[in-house]
């Protein structure tokens, strides 16, 4: 078995029981298939399936009872891109999850880093970045409702990758997704339950 | 082994080359000591020789203090080699960079993917782009390296913007369109915000100040005190047209007795002089903001007060040893704000902008504000462009930092010039050197292209998401 920092197990402990939770109880704008997770031993798989199940619920919640929840009542305020400079504006939840993994990245002693990704990204940013990334997201695309786990070295440095399907689950994310200008021109025609990216974990091992 | 000694210093004494050898001595034995009390020695002219090259204009006024950045112990983390300098950085520059919404921080680069980029330039160290003592290499803001470094994670930049085809990759920060740091006034969004204003806008106007609400500590305005309630202890002799010109300020009208700055009450002694930290129990955010920029820097690191003879800039001599204190702008118990705002910088800076105020259509408009003809926030002096009114979490307060606008100076675009001019008119003027040094008394020659391509940009996102729509 791999070893985990303090912070890592600690991490791991806290959030799996934290997630279990809400992922019961919460329809999402997206789903995914995080493998349930034991709170005894803690391989890497288990310590990122653990924290992509936080993510996941936090996101979902974001996305169904803030975003949805304030189109739905045709409220002033609404998710926007550029939300930081517009009145009324939130962010969207693509941009509220990746607040999230930038303030996880200011951690150094966080011990691992998410991110979106997908083969047909509207922010460049969200494409994939080596050669087991675009790896992880065909697999994701030709098998529907299995993670990819894999390892890869960056820099010298081992890491465990695991890759989460990103899934449409309310007609807000692949409406969205579809009327965006940034789409390209391969970009396929969203409908729901179709995997539109992969949530990305990254642990060194 | 004495006997030795002696008879080596006997043999030496008759030597008729002894007077040389000894001068030789003596001249070496000096040399030494002059290096070795500069390396013990605290912050003063006596380092001067070990000084490795020029410093930078925004670090030379510190850099007697050697340990400002390179003193291991102030890491939090402990000495290390490697991260001293980085730390420095961060300790006066990170809150800077955090203000500015810095679109380069470095948790951007912590991502592993990031690795192979950071081996050929290390975005997460300060230093990679920003070394000192290097005169022969450095740039405007302190860049050290060829300023065509977008091009090592942006050559792709085309594809996704069309309209970068065929643009050079030294032009990316140097044209008034992109900054490394901060890009607050020039992302897409600000910039289509601001598309199609006027050169000058219909309201101009600087919004008002909120005094008393950007006071700090626990003091807060009292009832108005009159010239008989000063309460200087009676043996201080006070001169009547230093209590006519307190009866006159703000102090006064808010209840800021003597005793306030001067001390001399039960908690402690009375002094002739006050110190900033006496302006600081009040006045916080200024202090500290005036700590972080060209004037007060030195103070900030314990040395002594800077002095325009110092100054890289053109000064006039009849100020050479001023001390750049609060009350240096802010003088005699007048506390003149007014006077502040243009007639204190301009008995020192002789550079020709400054040079080039009094004839500028910004200094008429201040003189007219001053004579009462011009609407209050209608004019424009010197602390209107370098000191700029900023809103805060308690209102609207000055920022004493007269360089927080120029780094780099489209940062002022955003904080200053829109309240009266249209946003591609403020970047073009920024970025023309002839227009900066006339003190904007000549309009810019060209114009910024950047808030039209942003515009352009978005228009044809709107049509295509139109199209997207109509598509069944």
């Amino acid at each position: 078995m791999m070893k985990l920092n303090r912070n890592q197990q600690l991490a791991a402990a806290a959030l799996t029981v934290c997630a279990l939770l809400p992922l019961a109880a919460l329809p999402g704008c997206t789903s995914s298939e995080a493998s349930s997770t034991p709170s005894g031993g803690i391989t890497p798989q288990q310590f990122a399936d653990g924290v992509h199940a936080v993510m996941m619920a936090d996101r979902t919640v974001y996305a169904t009872h803030v975003v949805t929840n304030l189109k739905k009542q045709d409220a002033p305020v609404k998710a926007f891109e550029y939300w930081e400079d517009t009145e009324n504006s939130i962010p969207l939840p693509a941009q509220m999850f990746r607040m999230g993994a930038e303030l996880v990245d200011e951690n150094p002693e966080a011990g691992f880093t998410y991110a979106l990704r997908s083969k047909w990204p509207l922010n460049e940013q969200h494409q994939a970045k080596t050669e087991l990334e675009q790896t992880a997201l065909d697999y994701l695309s030709d098998n529907p409702g299995e993670n990819f786990y894999g390892e890869e070295e960056l820099g010298d440095q081992k890491y465990f990758v695991a890759v989460y399907p990103d899934r449409a689950v309310a007609e807000a994310c692949w409406s969205c997704h579809n009327e965006h200008p940034n789409r390209g021109d391969d970009y396929p025609e969203f409908g729901k339950d179709d995997v539109m990216g992969g949530v990305l974990v990254r642990v060194p091992i | 082994m004495s006997i030795q000694i002696r008879s080596i210093w006997n043999a030496f004494r008759q030597s008729p080359h002894a007077p040389k050898w000894l001068t030789w001595a003596a001249i070496n034995v000096s040399i030494a000591a002059y290096f070795g009390f500069g390396l013990v020695a605290p912050a003063s002219i006596s380092k001067t020789a070990w000084l490795p090259g020029e410093t930078t204009h925004g670090h030379y006024q510190i850099e007697m203090d050697c340990n400002a950045c390179h003193d291991p112990g102030r890491s939090a983390d402990g000495p290390s080699g490697s991260d001293v300098m980085q730390d420095a950085c961060i300790r006066c520059h990170g809150e800077q960079l955090d203000l500015a919404k810095d679109t380069h921080p470095a948790k951007k680069f912590r991502d592993p993917t990031n690795a192979e980029r950071l081996a050929v330039l290390d975005a997460q160290n300060c230093l990679s782009c920003h070394q000192e003592h290097v005169p022969e290499q450095t740039l405007t803001m302190g860049l050290t390296m060829p300023a065509d470094y977008c091009w090592h994670c942006h050559q792709e930049v085309a594809d996704s913007r069309p309209s970068h085809r065929d643009m050079a990759y030294d032009s990316c920060a140097t044209a008034g369109c992109h900054n490394y740091h901060d890009n607050r006034a020039l992302y897409e969004k600000y910039l289509d915000d601001h598309h199609g204003q006027p050169d000058h806008l219909k309201l101009a106007s600087l919004p008002l100040r909120s005094t008393a609400a950007s006071l700090s500590g626990v003091f807060r305005p009292d009832r108005p005190l009159g010239i008989d309630e000063a309460d200087h202890p009676p043996a201080e002799t006070v001169d009547q047209r230093v209590l006519d010109d307190w009866a006159t300020t703000a102090h006064a009208l808010a209840g800021v007795n003597c005793t306030h700055c001067h001390g001399g009450n039960n908690d402690s002694q009375w002094s002739e002089t006050v110190a900033m930290e006496s302006c600081q129990r009040c006045h916080a955010g200024q202090v500290a903001s005036f700590q972080t920029g060209k004037h007060g820097m030195r103070l900030a690191v314990g040395l002594p007060a800077m002095t325009p003879d110092q100054a890289r800039l053109p000064m006039h001599a009849g100020r050479a040893h001023a001390k750049l204190d609060c009350n240096a702008c802010h003088p005699g118990h007048r506390f003149d704000t007014q006077f502040a705002a243009a007639e204190a910088c301009l008995r020192c800076h002789a550079d020709d902008h400054s040079l080039a105020y009094r004839d500028s259509s910004h200094a008429t408009l201040w003189q007219d504000e001053l004579s009462g003809s011009g609407a209050v926030g209608s004019g424009v002096s010197c602390a209107t462009c370098h000191l700029p009114r900023i809103e805060g979490e308690t209102g609207i307060w000055v920022n004493h930092d007269q360089n927080a606008s120029l780094r780099p100076n489209e940062t002022m675009a955003r904080q200053v010039c829109t309240h009266c001019h249209g946003l591609e008119y403020s970047l073009s003027a920024l970025a023309d050197p002839r227009s900066i040094t006339s003190c904007f008394g000549d309009a810019p020659t060209e114009r910024i292209k950047s808030v039209q391509m942003a515009r352009a940009w978005f228009e044809q996102r709107r049509a295509k998401r139109e199209t997207l729509l109509q598509t069944p």
